[in-house]
C-alpha cells in the first residue's frame, strides 16, 4: 500500500506527463525516499497505482544506479571510480574508507549507518577524487579529509538521536 | 575577450535570481524573438551562426532545428528536451552552466522552443546533480511567476510548459533516443534510427534533444547576431567553448575560451602544466569516448572541424590528462570497465565484446596477458566501430582502446613479456 503522502507526491509528478506510466521512475524515487529502498511490496504497490506490470517496472528500476532494490544504510556513500578519480588516487580513498568502516563495496555496516557503493564519474573531475554521501558531494579528497568527512556523518546521527529523544 | 556563457557565473555567490538576471540583460532575446522574429528567422539565424552541438557530436544546431516539421500540417504537439545527463567520464562543463546560471538555460530553451513550435519542454537532469536541481526548480518557478514560462508568454501566442526530470544514474540515458525512452518511463535502450527524433521522438512526436551548453548559446546569438558570434571563435568553428582539464595538472578546472583554443594552451596555460615531477604522456581531448592524443597533437585547435580533418574528435572538450607515472593500460582498463558496465546490452559487439575486452585488459594488467591478446583487443575494437551497433556507445568505447593500443604498444608488450605492471599503484 502507498501512503497518502506518497500518492500525493506521485500525483504531482504524473501531471508532468501525458501518460501516468511515464512518471514511474519518479514514483520509485518517491517511495524510496520515504522507505529507504524499494521493497517487492513497494514495487507492487507502485505498479498497481500506475497500472503497469511489476516485471516491467522492475526492469526499469533495476536499470538505474540510484534505485535501491535492497535495503541500504542510513548514509549511502557512493565513491567515484571513473577515470579522473582513478588517476588522482581513488584506490587509496577507497582503502581508507574500507578500513575506517570495516566494509567492502556493496556492504553495509552492522550498525546500519553506512553503505559503500561505487559510482561512475560524478561530473566534478577537476576536484577529483570525489564521492557523494546521500545528496552531499565531497571533493578534493585525500586520506585525511575523508576520515573527517566520515566522522561528521557519524556525529550527525548522534545529534539526531538526542533530538529524537 | 567576450565570455557570454559565463559572464553571470560567480560560483561563490550562487546564481542570479530572475530580477538580477533581467537587470544583467537576461531574457532580452526572448522579448526580441517573440515580438519581432518569425520562428523560421530564429532557426535561420542559428543555422548561419555556425553553432555546432556541444553534446559531443558537433552536429549543426540550426540544421537540427530546421529538421523539425513546421507549418499547419505539422504536429501541434512537439517537444524540446535539454540533455543535462552529463555522465561522460571526465566531463564537468554542463554542471557549471546548470549550477552557475540556470536562467540562461531556461532562456535558451525558450528560444529553441519558439523556433520549433514546442509547447512542452523537459530538462533531463542527471540524478546526482542535486544542487543544479534545486537551483533550476527555483528558477523555473520564478520564470513562471514572471510569465517567461506558461501561457501566452509576454502577451504573445507562444506558450511553453517546462519540467525538470531527475534521472537516476545510467550513462546510456544521455544518448538521445535512450533518453526519450527513459522520459517515457521505459527501459532506456536506444531506438533504431531513422526515424530521427526531430521527426518522431517523445511519444512519437517531433522532438529536439539539445545539450545544455548548446542551448545556453542561443540567447547570445539572437541578441548579438551572426557576425559577432562567428568572431568569438579562433579558428573555423564559431563561438566560445567551455573547456576543461582534469588529471595530474597544477590547476584543473573549466574555462570559457574561444572555440579553437589549442590543447597545448589548455594544458600549459590554463591548467598550469603538469604537477611537479610529472611529465605529460597523453590526453583524451573530450571525455572517455575520445581518442588518445600524444604530444604530436597538442597544437591541434580544439574544435569540431579541425579535429574531424585529422580523423579524430573533440568530444565534450573536457580533457583528461595522463602523466608518465600512471599506467596507461590501467587507464584503458578503467575506461573499458565503465563502458562494459554501462552497455545497455542491446547489441552483441557491445554487450559481449566489452566484457571480453575488460577481462583481457585485466589479465594484462595483472601480468597474466598472452602475446595474442593485443590482436584480440584490436579485433574487438574494430567490431565495436561505427555502423555495427544501435548507438554510439560502442564506437565511443573503441576510440580510447584502438588509439591506446597503437600509442602504448610498448607498454602493452612490456606488461605481457615481463608478466607484471611496471607502474606503482
Ligand atoms: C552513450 C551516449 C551518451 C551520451 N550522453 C550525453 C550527455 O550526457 N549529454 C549530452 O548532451 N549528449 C550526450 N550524448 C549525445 C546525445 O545523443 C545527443 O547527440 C546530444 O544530446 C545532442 O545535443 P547537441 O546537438 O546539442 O550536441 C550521448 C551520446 C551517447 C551515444
Ligand atoms: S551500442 Fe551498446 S549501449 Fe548502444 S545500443 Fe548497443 S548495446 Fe546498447
Ligand atoms: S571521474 Fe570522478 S568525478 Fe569525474
Amino acid at each position: 500500500m502507498l501512503s497518502t503522502e506518497e500518492t500525493h507526491e506521485i500525483d504531482l509528478e504524473i501531471k508532468k506527463f501525458p501518460y501516468k506510466q511515464s512518471a514511474c521512475l519518479e514514483a520509485l524515487a518517491i517511495v524510496q525516499h520515504h522507505r529507504g529502498y524499494v521493497s517487492n511490496e513497494a514495487l507492487k504497490a507502485v505498479a498497481q497505482y500506475l497500472e503497469m506490470s511489476e516485471t516491467e517496472l522492475d526492469g526499469i528500476g533495476t536499470f538505474y544506479n540510484l534505485i535501491y532494490r535492497k535495503p541500504v544504510g542510513e548514509n549511502v556513500i557512493r565513491i567515484c571510480d571513473s577515470v579522473s578519480c582513478w588517476i588522482l588516487g581513488y584506490e587509496k580513498i577507497k582503502a581508507k574508507i574500507k578500513n575506517e568502516l570495516g566494509i567492502d563495496l556493496g556492504q553495509t555496516t552492522p550498525d546500519n549507518r553506512f553503505t559503500l557503493l561505487p559510482t561512475q564519474c560524478l561530473g566534478t573531475c577537476d576536484h577529483a577524487p570525489a564521492l557523494m554521501i546521500g545528496d552531499d558531494l565531497h571533493r578534493d579528497l585525500d586520506e585525511n579529509n575523508v576520515v573527517q568527512i566520515l566522522k561528521s556523518y557519524q556525529e550527525k546521527r548522534v545529534v539526531k538521536d538526542t533530538i529524537d529523544g | 575577450m567576450d565570455k557570454p556563457l559565463t559572464k553571470n557565473i560567480q560560483l561563490e555567490r550562487g546564481p542570479l535570481n530572475i530580477d538580477d538576471y533581467i537587470k544583467a540583460g537576461g531574457y532580452l532575446s526572448v522579448q526580441k524573438a517573440v515580438k519581432s522574429m518569425a520562428p523560421s528567422e530564429v532557426t535561420k539565424t542559428v543555422l548561419e551562426s555556425g553553432l555546432m552541438g556541444r553534446g559531443g557530436a558537433g552536429v549543426s544546431t540550426g540544421f537540427k532545428m530546421g529538421a523539425v516539421p513546421m507549418g499547419e500540417h505539422a504536429s501541434k504537439i512537439k517537444y524540446l528536451i535539454a540533455n543535462a545527463d552529463e555522465m561522460e567520464p571526465g566531463t564537468f562543463k554542463d554542471r557549471l552552466l546548470l549550477e552557475g546560471d540556470p536562467h540562461q538555460l531556461i532562456e535558451g530553451m525558450l528560444i529553441s522552443a519558439y523556433a520549433i513550435g514546442a509547447t512542452t519542454a523537459y530538462i533531463f537532469l542527471r540524478g546526482e546533480y542535486k544542487l543544479a536541481q534545486k537551483r533550476l526548480e527555483a528558477s523555473v518557478a520564478q520564470a513562471y511567476a514572471e510569465n517567461y514560462l506558461g501561457q501566452n508568454i509576454l502577451g504573445s501566442n507562444f506558450s511553453l510548459n517546462l519540467y525538470v526530470h531527475m534521472s537516476a544514474g545510467r550513462y546510456i540515458c544521455g544518448e538521445e533516443t535512450a533518453l526519450i525512452n527513459a522520459l517515457e518511463g521505459k527501459r532506456a535502450t536506444p531506438r533504431a534510427k531513422p526515424p530521427f527524433p526531430p521527426i518522431s521522438g517523445l511519444w512519437g512526436k517531433p522532438t529536439l534533444v539539445q545539450n545544455v551548453e548548446t542551448l545556453c548559446n542561443l540567447p547570445h546569438i539572437i541578441n548579438h547576431g551572426v557576425p559577432w558570434y562567428k568572431a568569438l571563435g579562433k579558428g573555423v568553428d564559431a563561438g566560445t567553448k567551455i573547456y576543461g582539464v582534469s588529471g595530474k595538472v597544477k590547476r584543473p578546472g573549466a574555462w570559457e575560451l574561444p572555440m579553437g583554443t589549442t590543447a597545448r594552451e589548455l594544458l600549459e596555460v590554463h591548467a598550469g602544466g603538469m604537477k611537479e615531477g610529472l611529465q605529460f604522456k597523453a590526453l583524451l581531448p573530450g571525455g572517455a569516448s575520445t581518442d588518445f592524443w600524444g604530444s604530436d597533437r597538442l597544437d591541434t585547435p580544439m574544435d569540431f572541424s579541425s579535429t574531424a580533418k585529422i580523423g579524430t574528435r573533440m568530444g565534450t572538450g573536457t580533457m583528461i590528462v595522463l602523466d608518465d607515472k600512471t599506467c596507461p593500460i590501467g587507464m584503458i582498463l578503467n575506461l573499458e570497465r565503465f563502458f562494459k558496465q554501462e552497455s545497455c546490452g542491446w547489441c552483441t559487439p557491445c554487450r559481449d565484446g566489452l566484457s571480453w575486452i575488460a577481462e583481457t585488459l585485466t589479465a594484462i594488467e595483472n601480468g597474466e596477458g598472452q602475446t595474442q591478446d593485443i590482436s584480440i583487443l584490436a579485433r574487438h575494437a574494430r567490431l565495436l566501430g561505427p555502423g555495427s551497433t544501435f548507438c554510439a556507445l560502442a564506437p565511443g568505447a573503441a576510440s580510447p582502446l584502438q588509439t591506446g593500443l597503437s600509442r602504448f604498444k610498448e607498454e602493452f608488450e612490456q606488461h605481457i613479456l615481463t608478466k607484471k605492471c611496471p607502474y606503482q599503484h
